[in-house]
């Protein structure tokens, strides 16, 4: 069995509590990463983050990126979009293909 | 370019002729995977962004929401009214395989939905932009899900072809090169050492017909 979470700051994820997903309000990226990991370990298969606190501490979410699960997705916050999402998914075919080809040099503010 | 150290012997040479098979048979069947994985990976990576956009679009929309409900409600009744969600959700993962990656496959089951709809409080002493607002992100949550499936295997498949073009590269690149260049140095060693033993045979011949004609001529002489 595994179970669906949201870390993020306290007013960005509320809504998802209804939904019965699990959130986590954190203050600052120390606390984030400490949740995070805890997260891991308690068997949370899907792992929502928003940009703000995500931006801080992309090193320990890079560590669980090759791995199956925990699947780990940034999504923005309510003050906005950071753009850290679309960034990720602009990495990942900067790997795969080596040159960016499906942004096609358009800005990913 | 470098050749192998090994001694230029005829069963060195069938073994090396071997391994250029193998090496050859490994580099077509590892280049067929890296245009195979690229194919999936563009395929998701196409739906992966536009996805993104979607449920971007979609989450801001929900948070607008729920800022007007803020401004129409106190905050402390709001998180009250949200404390306890009706909704149970579980979440069931499963492996499937794309050309030997392993990606996740996620199913989710929204326990009993009561009536009432999903709201975990009641109506009267909330506001109906907030039930908006948790329609919406009721609404984005399958796509939310089905990104999170999405963006996690293209991850993974964008691992598995760097993965796979370095070892295709290293085979194009080195070994195959390595083995060629090694077989064609014992082919030549091999070849010249079998002309220098045919020269020494013709001259060894050459040296018997003479003692075998000296003898003759000593015989005839007496």
């Amino acid at each position: 069995m595994h179970r669906i979470g949201v870390i993020g700051d306290k007013d960005s994820i509320l809504g998802f509590k209804a939904l019965g997903i699990e959130v986590f309000s954190v203050e600052d990226a120390e606390e984030a990463e400490k949740t995070l990991e805890n997260m891991v370990v308690n068997n949370f298969a899907v792992i929502y983050i928003t940009e703000q606190t995500a931006k801080d501490i992309t090193p320990v979410i890079d560590r669980y990126n090759s791995r199956t699960v925990p699947v780990i997705i940034p999504i923005p916050g309510n003050q906005g979009t950071l753009g850290l999402g679309m960034q990720g998914v602009k990495r990942t075919v900067e790997r795969a293909v080596g040159a960016d080809i499906l942004f096609k040099g358009e800005q990913v503010n | 370019m470098s050749i192998m150290n090994v001694n230029p012997t005829r069963m060195e040479l069938t073994r090396l002729r071997k391994r250029l098979n193998v090496a050859r048979r490994g580099h077509k069947l590892l280049k067929d995977k890296r245009d195979e994985l690229m194919k999936k990976f563009l395929e998701l990576v196409r739906k992966n962004k536009e996805l993104r956009e979607k449920v971007e679009m979609m989450l801001m929309e929900s948070y607008a929401g729920l800022l007007n409900t803020r401004s129409v409600m106190p905050s402390e009744a709001l998180e009250e009214a949200l404390m306890f969600p009706k909704q149970t959700l579980s979440l069931d993962v499963t492996f499937s395989n794309i050309m030997s990656v392993d990606v996740p496959v996620l199913n989710f089951n929204t326990g009993d939905t009561a009536e009432g709809g999903i709201y975990p409080y009641g109506l009267a002493s909330t506001s109906g932009e907030l039930d908006i607002s948790i329609d919406m992100l009721w609404e984005v949550f399958p796509h939310l899900l089905e990104l999170a499936r999405i963006e996690k295997s293209a991850q993974l498949l964008s691992l598995e072809i760097e993965k796979t073009r370095r070892r295709v590269n290293a085979l194009e690149y080195v070994l195959i090169p390595q083995l060629t260049d090694t077989i064609k140095y014992i082919t030549m060693k091999l070849d010249e050492s079998e002309r220098s033993n045919l020269t020494r045979l013709m001259k060894i011949k050459d040296m018997m017909l003479e003692q075998v004609h000296a003898s003759k001529m000593s015989e005839s002489e007496v």
